[in-house]
């Protein structure tokens, strides 16, 4: 055997010029040249070549150990699977609350919520604006007696709950407190993650209320009360995932979302945190497309890059604090509407490249949601394909199993590089939330979407079922339908509440969190205390709007 | 006669997925014709007075979160109180195709769903509005 590297370039260099030149003189290649979605070009065969600058104890070394490229547990999935997270909330409390029963009883391994939109923007369900939006892209919440109904008969010491929700998180998070306190257990007990990336959404989401500054206050304010009060909850979920649904790149995808990271890190020391106390509980949150090696590639590049920013550029000492830890969803974007089956096996590829990627927990989509919400069966399946993996496939036996694959380590490589290009350009802007402002990231964001969209037209892409293999297809039947009048019902329960609830108390809460939020003290123990007396989700959030002003976007097409 | 035709790209409602409007809001202009795009989060009312005060042929309603059968028929009906009918109302979105019929009785001229290529909707403006 030689690894000799003159040798082989000169092999390499044969092969092109003889046994390739001949072959493609007959039948040439379906393109030319071949790109992945950063828009690299995929050589033809990787070889030794393509990983000379790879050091394997300096670039990759073992599980569990810096940079952590080949993962951040020394076990992996021989310890136990990731944990099966499936998105799920709509309509109101009692339907959301039925549904995760279902799941639990169905395997899944931990809670995930979806709030509706007014919900996430902060208004309650009676506001003007939430016309039409109650119920139905997650549960309407707002007030503890809904979040009661929520877990209701769930213990909340016994599984672990993702919340996705980000400018009102520190609400929230404060009701789910509420929650546990009332099934008496401490909240020092409680396991879960809240969002609470709000640079995301002035990014890709668009579900702000504040302005960037008293967004950034909220946050840090929940690192330090979590740090004291809820030791064991991943203070943010910082999201890659909506970004990549926005239209980036996979490139892009890393490079914002370690962007919005560093701007997080720098916020919290600012506010006077050591890096080590708040930073073993970050979390990340990615998108896992169709293109198998280029994502698990993806997942390998961040956890390196991340490792090497807190070290290198924070100081960090604790090892916790280096490691990237996320929670992956496949991608909804590259579902379609049409011939919705084939969706199943979309979510397959995609769940394989996050589970050969290391993530920690995992979401799979139903193959009916570029439709409608999922149906009780369409959730089934999309969780019995992660089960399937986890049991059946043996991808989680080893761990990092593509690890020294000439071409997933070059592209782990590659996108690394990339990724950092863009760190470079916006540090040069002034960081993050400087570089949204001035609609950096949202404008080369466009520019991929759109790139995107071109090639599929153009047939450059294809889209199975969508510009490939069309079918006539009738409308599909059975999707899920949120009641209609549940925006009068939850108006209803929400006059029942106001007109039982201890009035004076709630008005002594508010003008108390109106003083805390005009001076600059924390805002969590106010907003719990708020809570607790059965404040809404809307008059605390109008509280801290009359504050702090609300976000205007600046629009650019 | 020549002057390119004017589209105000709107997003109703609450919801921040602006992938799709913006990308046909981009394909439109590349097209030849004027656009206007909202941003987020806007009422019908705002949408309506929008569409009035710069003067378009056309709105292009953008919609993924379920709220369509509310938001996009009062478009249309605050456009007639407006005496601004003239004014054509297309939309896109996650919409359930058993929506549709709905909301084309109520003045919506047609509804794109996910998948349908730019070059589709481009044509379909071209020759349906101010023919």
């Amino acid at each position: 055997m030689s690894n000799n590297m003159e040798e082989i370039r000169q092999n390499v260099e044969a092969w092109e010029k003889g046994t390739v030149a001949k072959t493609i003189s007959r039948f040439p290649e379906r393109k030319n040249p071949f790109q992945n979605t950063s828009g690299f070009e995929v050589k033809r065969a990787y070889t030794p070549l393509d990983v000379q600058e790879l050091d394997y104890n300096r670039d990759l070394g073992m599980p569990g150990e810096y940079p952590y490229t080949r993962g951040v547990q020394p076990t992996l999935y021989r310890g136990r699977f990731w944990t099966m997270r499936q998105y799920a909330g709509f309509g109101k409390a009692e339907e959301s609350n039925e549904r995760y029963k279902y799941l639990l009883q169905q395997g899944q391994t931990g809670l995930s919520i979806a709030f509706d939109l007014p919900t996430q923007i902060g208004y309650d369900s009676d506001h003007a604006l939430s016309q039409g939006e109650v119920g139905k892209v997650g549960v309407a919440i707002d007030s503890l007696a809904d979040m009661e109904i929520l877990f209701n008969g769930i213990p909340l010491d016994k599984v672990s709950t993702s919340m996705t929700i980000n400018a009102p998180a520190a609400v929230l998070l404060a009701m789910y407190i509420a929650v546990g306190e009332k099934q008496g257990i401490a909240a020092n007990k409680l396991n879960g993650t809240i969002q609470n990336d709000i640079l995301k959404e002035y990014i890709a989401r668009g579900t702000y209320i504040f302005p960037p500054k008293p967004s950034m206050r909220l946050i840090t304010n929940i690192f330090e009360y979590c740090y004291k009060n809820v030791p064991e909850w991943n203070t943010i979920s910082i999201s890659g995932y909506h970004i990549r649904e926005a239209g980036s790149n996979a490139a892009q995808e890393i490079a914002f979302t370690l962007a919005d990271g560093i701007a997080y890190v720098e916020a919290a020391i600012k506010a006077g945190m050591d890096v080590d106390e708040f930073a073993p509980r970050l979390s990340f949150f990615f998108n896992a497309h169709s293109d198998l090696f280029e994502e698990v590639a993806k997942f390998r590049a961040a956890r390196r890059l991340w490792a090497k920013i807190m070290k290198e550029r924070f100081g960090a000492k604790k090892d916790k604090s280096l490691m990237l830890r996320f929670h992956t969803q496949t991608a909804g974007s590259m579902l379609t509407a049409q011939q919705p089956d084939n969706n199943i096996v979309r979510v397959t590829l995609q769940a394989l490249a996050a589970v050969l990627g290391g993530t920690q927990s995992l979401h799979t989509n139903s193959r009916d949601e570029a439709l409608a919400l999922p149906t009780e069966d369409a959730v089934r399946i999309a969780l019995r394909t992660q089960q399937i993996i986890a049991y059946e496939s043996g991808a989680g036996d080893t761990i990092d199993p593509l690890a020294g694959s000439y071409y997933v380590e070059s592209l782990t490589n590659t996108l690394e590089k990339a990724a950092d290009v863009y760190l470079k350009k916006i540090d040069e802007l002034g960081g993050s939330v400087m570089a949204i402002e001035n609609g950096y990231m949202q404008q080369e964001i466009q520019n991929s979407a759109y790139r995107w969209q071109q090639e599929i037209e153009k047939g450059e892409r294809i889209v199975v079922g969508v510009n490939k293999f069309t079918i006539e297809e009738g409308a599909p039947k059975g999707l899920l339908r949120v009641d209609p009048s549940i925006g009068v019902k939850q108006t209803e329960k929400l006059r029942e509440l106001k007109a039982k609830r201890d009035q004076a108390a709630v008005t002594a809460a508010l003008a108390e969190l109106r003083q805390v939020a005009q001076g600059s003290d924390n805002l969590m123990p106010v907003i719990l205390k708020a809570v607790k007396v059965y404040a809404t989700l809307g008059e605390i959030c109008d509280v801290l709007r009359e504050v702090f002003g609300e976000y205007q976007a600046s629009v650019t097409i | 006669m020549s002057n390119p035709i004017r589209v105000l790209i709107a997003k109703p409602g609450l919801d921040g997925h602006d992938r799709g409007a913006k990308v046909i809001a981009r394909a439109f202009r590349d097209a030849g014709m004027e656009v206007i795009y909202t941003g987020l989060r806007q009422t019908p009312e705002q949408i309506v007075e929008t569409a009035i005060q710069e003067d378009v042929d056309l709105i292009g309603l953008s919609c993924l979160s379920g709220a369509h059968n509310t938001l996009f028929p009062r478009v249309v009906e605050l456009l007639k109180a407006k005496d601004a009918a003239d004014i054509k109302v297309i939309g896109g979105g996650v919409i359930p195709s058993e929506d549709i019929p709905y909301l084309k009785e109520s003045g919506v001229l047609e509804i794109f769903t996910p998948g349908t290529p730019t070059t589709t909707c481009i044509d379909y403006v071209l020759k349906n509005v101010r023919k």
